[in-house]
């Protein structure tokens, strides 16, 4: 009999201590990070992934129910889930995850914007007053989030604070060796002009030192079009950049256009973890990315 | 003896050494995790420090722009002033960096029925609320305003008031003036004030989000368009994976198609139920019931002259059902919508008909439209859509009134196309054939809708 109990205790002894945060993240990379400094302790989930348009998902009723049982959601933020989070949070009724509470983490608001003086006339496009909201293509936004991170997953499981100072520490250490690695890797990348598909990149331009001379889109959240890709020819037809980039989700067709004309090559990068078959975590990512604009074979 | 303290001598030293070693490893290890603490936070102090240059950039060139007028400088903030991040968190979920968002949508068209759009009427179907059509064309459509903002940490609220010109006159109406709770446990939510029913897929949806001109059938003639009225709805979402939905809803019951506001003003009550998820990255479905009780005093609907008013109990049952397809989910290149719903209606009580008095009525109707909305490539949509209704008879005491002989199936064909340069712009082509109303009619033409301002969020 006392066998019995003691083992039904052993049994039932892990789901009775078992409090994993349920983190809802709305792109892949915050999914990718929630894991490094969360650990066992925490179950992910990501509202969109690599090969979707954060901008432009449905408000899904998966996603509904995802928000009604988060314990921590973590975006992007400065607006560009503004199409479809509100509806999410509206909808799913958990006052514990919506903005200015411990479990409503906006990553964006824990690094330098870019753009952020663009005019918020939408003549510019779809532009986001707050600044441009890809932050997570400079590798320094990412440390600087996860340091937020941890202190929120802390914050609201205040049993596991030391496993998440660790976690953060142990990341910060690799993390930081591995910045120093793709910057010396990337000096070369100094000054190269690219033509970017979206915006999408600014942090990594001004990271490496790309110069952005154009983008594909006549402006932000337009589709190219025949004329501006016309104009464009005329720009770069005898150079004036060294490369065309575009996120996976974005279609080939406009950089493909350019690039058979003017001879810049045309690069896929994957904007986040996920986006091309070898970014599969976070180092692997920035290494793809690396590799990628560097023209590294086998890639 | 001297092998034996020898080996004791190495023994010890092998100890000493090993010791040494472990610390030398933990005092390595603490160094490691210092450095990599002061990684950590020289990265956040250089991001503060790079926002405090900017700001500094900002103010001095404010200063040098207001140095004409001294008075009123801001106190400089202290030394050790840092930006917290909690005060700059709150600023950006909001739909807007003003507060309240504001929004506007522009909506008009130029449109061409082939019979006279003011004396359209289903035979069998009282029309009431927004049933009729467009009227021939150049016209302004209605100019819809939204203004909405969190009120404080616990209550959210809603403003849609369309600007309409009807006959000339410029008016504005109500559609939706909500309150809702942001903080009730448990997965509740309270809605309060004037909103669109939660029944149904399409009842909830402003006409800006239509993916055609005009409401399908069953819309118009059940429910005037679209159900709008004053009173408390709760939602409960359930804390399961699978995404469950239930609600219910107290209306006031004073607007089509109710009306009177029975019950002393409780005269609609509403339930639905609703479902929904993924079906790998590339499809999402959502699926629901919904059920509305309405005690309608006086319901006016047809002629606005000699309304047929209705007094009675409608029993209402809508079956809706939406999938949406996208490569990878990734909507925004291509996409597919297929959506359906059903609607079963029996009104018992009597009708005041013009000149015949007070006539008894129990009839059953039914109805439903299917639609399909597909997305080839980034900007352009092309959609069809399918409308079928059907009546019994009232009795032959209502014949030569709207309501009798009902039509045989009354049904509509609809095709369009849209054009959206952004998000926010859109013009579409629709063309209908109409064999519902008494006569045939072909209905077509182009519509525009603009939206500027904030934009909410949209629903699935």
């Amino acid at each position: 009999m006392k066998k019995i109990i003691i083992v039904s205790m052993l049994l039932l002894a892990p789901l009775a201590s078992k409090a994993d945060l349920n983190v809802f993240t709305c792109e892949p990379e915050w999914s990718a990070l929630a894991e490094v400094i969360g650990g066992n302790n925490i179950k992910t989930s990501s509202a969109t992934n690599a090969l979707q348009d954060p901008h432009y998902i449905q408000a899904r009723p998966s996603l509904i129910s995802k928000v009604g049982r988060a314990d921590l959601i973590v975006c992007s933020g400065a607006q560009l889930e503004i199409g479809w989070l509100p509806m999410l949070l509206r909808k799913g009724n958990n006052p514990d995850v919506l903005p200015g509470s411990p479990g409503f983490l906006e990553a964006s608001m824990y690094v330098k914007r870019l753009d952020t003086a663009a005019s918020s006339d939408r003549s510019q496009g779809d532009v986001h007053p707050q600044g441009n909201p890809h932050i997570q293509t400079n590798p320094h936004n990412i440390l600087l989030v996860a340091k937020a991170m941890a202190e929120r997953m802390a914050q609201l499981d205040s049993d596991n604070t030391k496993t998440y100072q660790q976690n953060l520490l142990n990341f910060s250490h690799d993390w930081s060796n591995a910045i120093v690695a793709w910057e010396k890797r990337a000096a070369d990348l100094r000054g190269k002009r690219v033509i970017a598909h979206h915006k999408s990149w600014v942090y990594l331009e001004n990271w490496l030192g790309l110069e952005e001379v154009a983008t594909l889109e006549p402006v932000p959240g337009v589709p190219p079009t025949a004329t501006h890709l016309a104009d464009l020819l005329n720009r770069f037809g005898n150079g004036g950049a060294e490369l065309i980039i575009r996120a996976p989700f974005q279609s080939a067709k406009a950089s493909k256009w350019l690039s058979e004309r003017t001879d810049i090559p045309a690069v896929l990068l994957p904007l986040t973890v996920g986006g091309t078959d070898q970014a599969t975590d976070l180092y692997k990512w920035f290494d793809n990315i690396l590799n990628r604009l560097l023209n590294v074979e086998g890639t | 003896m001297r092998n034996l303290s020898l080996g004791i001598i190495w023994a010890c030293l092998m100890c000493t050494a090993s010791a040494a070693l472990a610390q030398s490893e933990s005092e390595l290890d603490a160094l490691r995790a210092e450095l990599a603490q002061m990684r950590v936070e020289y990265e956040s102090r250089i991001a503060q420090l790079e926002e405090r240059l900017d700001e500094a950039e900002r103010n001095s060139e404010e200063q040098q722009v207001s140095a004409a007028q001294p008075a009123n400088q801001a106190a400089p903030p202290p030394d050790n002033w840092q930006p917290e991040p909690s005060s700059n968190q709150m600023a950006s979920q909001g739909n807007n960096a003003f507060n309240p968002a504001l929004g506007v949508i522009f909506q008009g068209r130029a449109w061409s029925n082939k019979n006279d759009p003011g004396d359209y009427w289903i035979p069998g179907f009282p029309l009431g609320g927004e049933a009729g059509l467009a009227s021939d064309g150049l016209s302004l459509g209605e100019i819809e305003i939204n203004i909405s903002a969190n009120v404080d940490d616990k209550f959210t609220a809603w403003l849609t008031a369309p600007i309409v010109i009807e006959d000339g006159e410029v008016g504005i109406e109500v559609e939706d003036a909500w309150v809702e709770t942001l903080a009730m446990p448990a997965g509740l939510s309270l809605r309060m004030g004037r909103f669109a029913s939660n029944i149904g897929y399409l009842n909830q949806k402003h006409s800006h989000n239509w993916d055609f001109s005009d409401q399908p059938l069953v819309y118009k003639t059940f429910l005037g368009g679209r159900y709008i009225d004053d009173g408390l709805q709760l939602r409960w979402l359930a804390p399961t994976d699978l995404y469950i939905e239930l609600g219910a809803e107290v209306l006031r019951g004073d607007r089509y198609p109710a009306g009177g506001a029975g019950q002393s003003g409780f005269g609609s009550y509403s339930f639905h139920a609703r479902t929904g998820g993924d079906i790998g990255f590339s499809n999402s479905w959502q699926a629901g019931l919904s059920y509305l009780q309405i005690d309608a005093i006086e319901r006016a609907s047809g002629d606005e002259d000699e309304p047929l008013l209705f007094t009675g109990q409608s029993d209402l049952v809508m079956a809706e059902f939406v999938w949406k397809w996208s490569p990878n989910g990734n909507n925004r290149q291509r996409n597919f919508i297929f959506q359906a719903e059903y609607m079963w209606r029996n009104e018992d009580g009597s009708y005041d008909v013009p000149d015949r008095g007070v006539l008894p009525y129990d009839t059953d109707q039914q109805g439903l439209y299917l639609q399909a909305v597909y997305q080839p490539f980034p900007r352009w949509r092309f959609g069809a859509r399918y409308d079928l209704l059907s009546s019994d008879n009232p009795g032959l005491v209502y014949t030569g009134t709207p309501l009798m002989p009902a039509k045989d199936n009354p049904r509509r064909y609809t095709v369009m196309a849209d054009w959206s340069n952004s998000e926010f712009s859109r013009l579409r082509l629709q063309y209908a054939l109409d064999q519902a109303g008494h006569e045939d009619d072909k209905q077509w033409g182009l519509q525009y809708i603009f939206s500027i301002g904030a934009h909410g969020a949209h629903s699935f």
